[in-house]
């Protein structure tokens, strides 16, 4: 039983990105990153994202630093309006 | 809130079955990686489905490599929260998520596999990374 868990996703009526930590470009400056949950109406959802902050360095070092020790988690939950989403990128694909 | 325990017992098995011993409380944290020597793998496990789903069945493959490490341990994120709590505090420099896995060598945390090093990863590949992470940080196997 316990091997036909495994490798079967929970939930299979999801968005494609659901439940992948993802990195999300707005068309501003803002950069998140965090947990896809869905997208509707109101934007994309995101649980436990972390929040790039221009003055404590670049977003390329911001990234380094996510995918090496992880995500701050700065908000528990966001949603960024599907309008101001310039780019969104599982974080385990990204090139650095 | 915990998920049903009927619904994780699986899940637990399944780590179990592999070998590895299961950490429910903080003293038995403090027991396991307190004061830890030789090379230990610590599993966050987590019920989701789709990281989860795919870690459990790596390391299950990973462990049937020559350089493995000496004792694979595992606590349960969102089940048993004061022996995760716990665990995590162990390697506080990197940021918590389920799943995910420590790699350590005499107490000391040399390898991390943070979840989104997880998502999307067939088992094999997830695998092939940490059978690759056991012979860097464990031995060559010869």
């Amino acid at each position: 039983m316990s091997h036909r868990l495994s490798g079967r996703p929970l939930h299979t009526d999801r968005h494609e990105l659901h439940g992948v930590t993802v990195v999300l470009d707005t068309r501003g400056d803002a950069t998140y990153v965090g947990r896809f949950d869905s997208q509707d109406e109101h934007g994309v959802h995101l649980f436990d994202v972390g929040v790039f902050d221009p003055a404590t360095g670049t977003r390329e070092a911001y990234l380094r630093r996510s995918v090496q020790f992880g995500i701050r988690v700065d908000r528990p939950e966001l949603t960024v309006p599907t309008s101001d989403v310039a780019r969104v990128i599982p974080l385990g694909q990204l090139e650095l | 809130m915990p998920y049903n325990p009927a619904l994780v017992a699986p899940m637990r098995e399944e780590m179990v079955h592999m070998g590895a011993q299961e950490l429910t409380t903080g003293a038995a944290v403090d027991a396991a990686l307190g004061d830890q020597k030789g090379s230990m793998l610590v599993f966050i496990n987590s019920v989701c489905g789709c990281a989860a789903g795919n870690a459990r069945p790596a390391l299950r493959l990973a462990l049937q490599h020559g350089v493995k490490p000496q004792q694979v341990v595992t606590v349960f994120a969102g089940q048993d929260v004061e022996a995760t709590s716990r665990a995590r505090q162990y390697f506080a420099e990197y940021q918590p998520s389920s799943p995910s896995i420590a790699l350590l060598r005499d107490g000391e945390v040399v390898h991390f596999v943070h979840r989104h090093m997880i998502e999307g990863r067939s088992p094999q590949l997830i695998a092939g990374e940490l059978t690759k992470a056991f012979d860097k940080y464990y031995g060559v196997a010869v």
